[in-house]
């Protein structure tokens, strides 16, 4: 049996309070790379220890690292958690069960950049957690872990949390750095990357908090050990989150590569209802969903890719057989149209559009020429977007159509669906 | 205005605008013209810059609103526990309002709202700054009578 390490202290009474942080090993991490580490091989512990971004992307951390210019000019640390996509709880269970975790990471990330300020941008949404990083960052500072000359290495980091105003897009990086600039959270293109030009044209770090919450094990244990655990490209554990129909949903820390099948019946307890599965969503609703026949596949970046979906974020939807496919293609169209920022045509536009085919489709109105203009919007909307997020709302869509289209087919033929009605 | 200490500390004023925009939400329930104002003055911004930005973000508000306001998570993983629909239609039983709209008495507004992050405890929905999870329309009776819903 694995035995978690991000969520090791998670189910301790008073998880969150840096008492409990404490006692259980908390920023030894942190004395250990101001004392002995200088920013330079910290960042090549971070390379040596594969660890991949866990927003959704999976950008080698180490390498972001490299990224940023080593001069002394102002440089900053960008803290997301914007968590939004769809299925996806694993951040607000890290930020609200062990805040400290993520906030000794990123002070390790920060010293090894040369990061002066750390900003924390959190989901508007996020009451709980909200208090939860306030309170943490200010323990932090009264043990001297943030502030003036860091357990006496002169090296000194504030940091600050800022709420996002419920805006999913903000959790894009670029947007995010608008969003705390005061503007609204439209996208920048890219280049300049963040570690070029970011928050307020300085050199930005942007990390997931559970990439953070990685750090202090890694440095505390060594990059080898971090690489030994998960599979050669990926890396390490990942926080997943399991919802839909299973019997326990909630989030389970794996290493990267267990099946899929082995955290749906092993962990998360099956099906209820004796009901056999018809698709499971893998990373949160931007990525495809997989049929029953691939229960086998390892969850890591390269397989689910070959697999044709993503590991996105970890966050796996489990849609049993009664479920209407047409149904959830729609839901997820009107959950992106909702959040377009609206800057480019095809994503303002089209999501708009998409939504409508859609209604029309799964209330039993579509027509053939329906499904065709489905098919055309996506393709229509699929790489013309200004940032990802056209692709993130067209991928599970057009993959649906196409795996389930006889359940799409079916609609327009019997004008509405044997399930849902 | 209450943001003064942390107008100062950030280098960039306008970088405190979204704390701003908050802190001048909670005298009226949402942000007044005069409140859009306030913040713009403070911040050295204009007015069309401060209502652009509030006008992004879903979370501030441009009309008034009922002292609860209930926002029922209509996402995915909500919907696959029998979540929005149902609750929706039992507080618009209750309180004859449908989303968007506000009860007569000024007690409550009704909104959906798109995922919560709280997929492993759906249906999930909020009332004010309280995140209330795994939710049955029992426990949707119960809250509406605690809160005085007729």
């Amino acid at each position: 049996m694995y035995e978690p390490i991000l969520l090791k202290r998670a189910n301790l009474p008073r998880s969150e309070t840096i008492d409990v942080y404490l006692e259980n090993g908390g920023y030894k991490a942190l004395e250990k790379a101001l004392r002995g580490n200088t920013p330079a091989e910290l960042i090549d512990i971070m390379k040596r220890s594969k660890l991949r971004g866990r927003g959704g992307a999976g950008f080698p951390a180490g390498l972001k690292w490299s990224f940023m210019p080593t001069d002394d000019q102002v440089k900053y640390l960008l803290v997301n958690t914007d968590e939004g996509e769809p299925g996806t709880f694993k951040d607000r269970e890290l930020v609200e069960k062990d805040p400290h975790q993520i906030i000794e990471g990123a002070i390790i990330a920060a010293y090894a950049v040369g990061a002066q300020h750390a900003y924390v941008y959190i989901r508007g949404e996020f009451f709980l957690g909200v208090k939860r990083w306030i309170k943490a960052i200010s323990d932090a500072y009264a043990h001297g872990y943030l502030g003036q000359d860091i357990l006496g290495s002169g090296y000194c980091l504030d940091m600050t949390v800022t709420r996002g105003a419920g805006a999913y897009i903000c959790g894009e990086e670029t947007a995010m750095i608008n969003s705390l600039e005061g503007l609204r959270g439209e996208p920048r293109l890219k280049p300049p990357y963040p570690a070029q030009q970011g928050y307020l044209g300085a050199p930005t770090l942007v990390h997931n908090v559970e990439t953070l919450a990685h750090v202090p094990h890694i440095v505390l244990n060594g990059p080898e050990w971090y690489a030994s655990i998960g599979t050669e490209q990926s890396a390490g554990p990942k926080v997943f989150c399991v919802s839909g129909h299973v019997f326990k949903r909630g989030v389970y820390e794996l290493p990267l590569g267990t099946p899929l099948s082995e955290l749906i019946y092993d962990y998360a307890g099956g099906v209820p209802g004796n009901k056999r599965i018809k698709a499971v969503i893998p990373g949160g609703a931007s990525t495809p969903a997989l049929t029953a026949d691939q229960l086998d596949v390892t969850l890591d970046f390269e397989s689910l890719a070959e697999a044709g979906s993503a590991l996105g974020t970890g966050a796996v939807v489990v849609l049993n057989e009664d479920t209407c496919m047409v149904d959830v293609a729609r839901r997820t169209a009107r959950f992106f149209a909702h959040e377009s920022c609206g800057r480019c045509t095809p994503c303002r536009v089209g999501s708009r559009r998409l939504v409508e085919e859609l209604d029309r489709v799964a209330d039993g109105e579509g027509t053939g020429a329906d499904l065709d203009r489905i098919e055309s919007l996506c393709n229509g909307i699929f790489g013309h977007t200004f940032c990802p997020m056209g692709d993130a709302m067209v991928m599970p869509i057009m993959s649906s159509l196409k795996t389930f289209r006889n359940e799409f087919v079916d609609h327009v033929a019997n004008g509405g669906c044997p399930t849902c009605r | 205005m209450t943001a003064g200490p942390f107008v100062n500390q950030d280098p960039e004023k306008r970088s405190m605008l979204l704390t701003a925009l908050y802190v001048a939400q909670e005298q009226h329930g949402y942000l007044t013209p005069q409140a859009i104002e306030r913040v713009a003055d403070r911040l050295g911004m204009s007015v069309g810059q401060v209502a652009s930005t509030a006008s992004f973000y879903s979370m501030y508000r441009d009309k008034p609103v009922g002292r609860y306001i209930i926002q029922v998570c209509e996402g995915l993983t909500c919907h696959l526990a029998g979540g929005a629909e149902i609750l929706v239609e039992q507080i618009g039983e209750r309180l004859h309002i449908k989303p968007g709209e506000t009860t007569p008495d000024g007690l409550f507004s009704l909104t959906t709202v798109q995922c919560l992050a709280a997929c492993g405890s759906s249906p999930a929905m909020r009332i004010n700054d309280t995140l209330y999870e795994n939710v049955t329309p029992e426990m949707m009776d119960m809250l509406l009578n605690e809160l005085g819903g007729a």
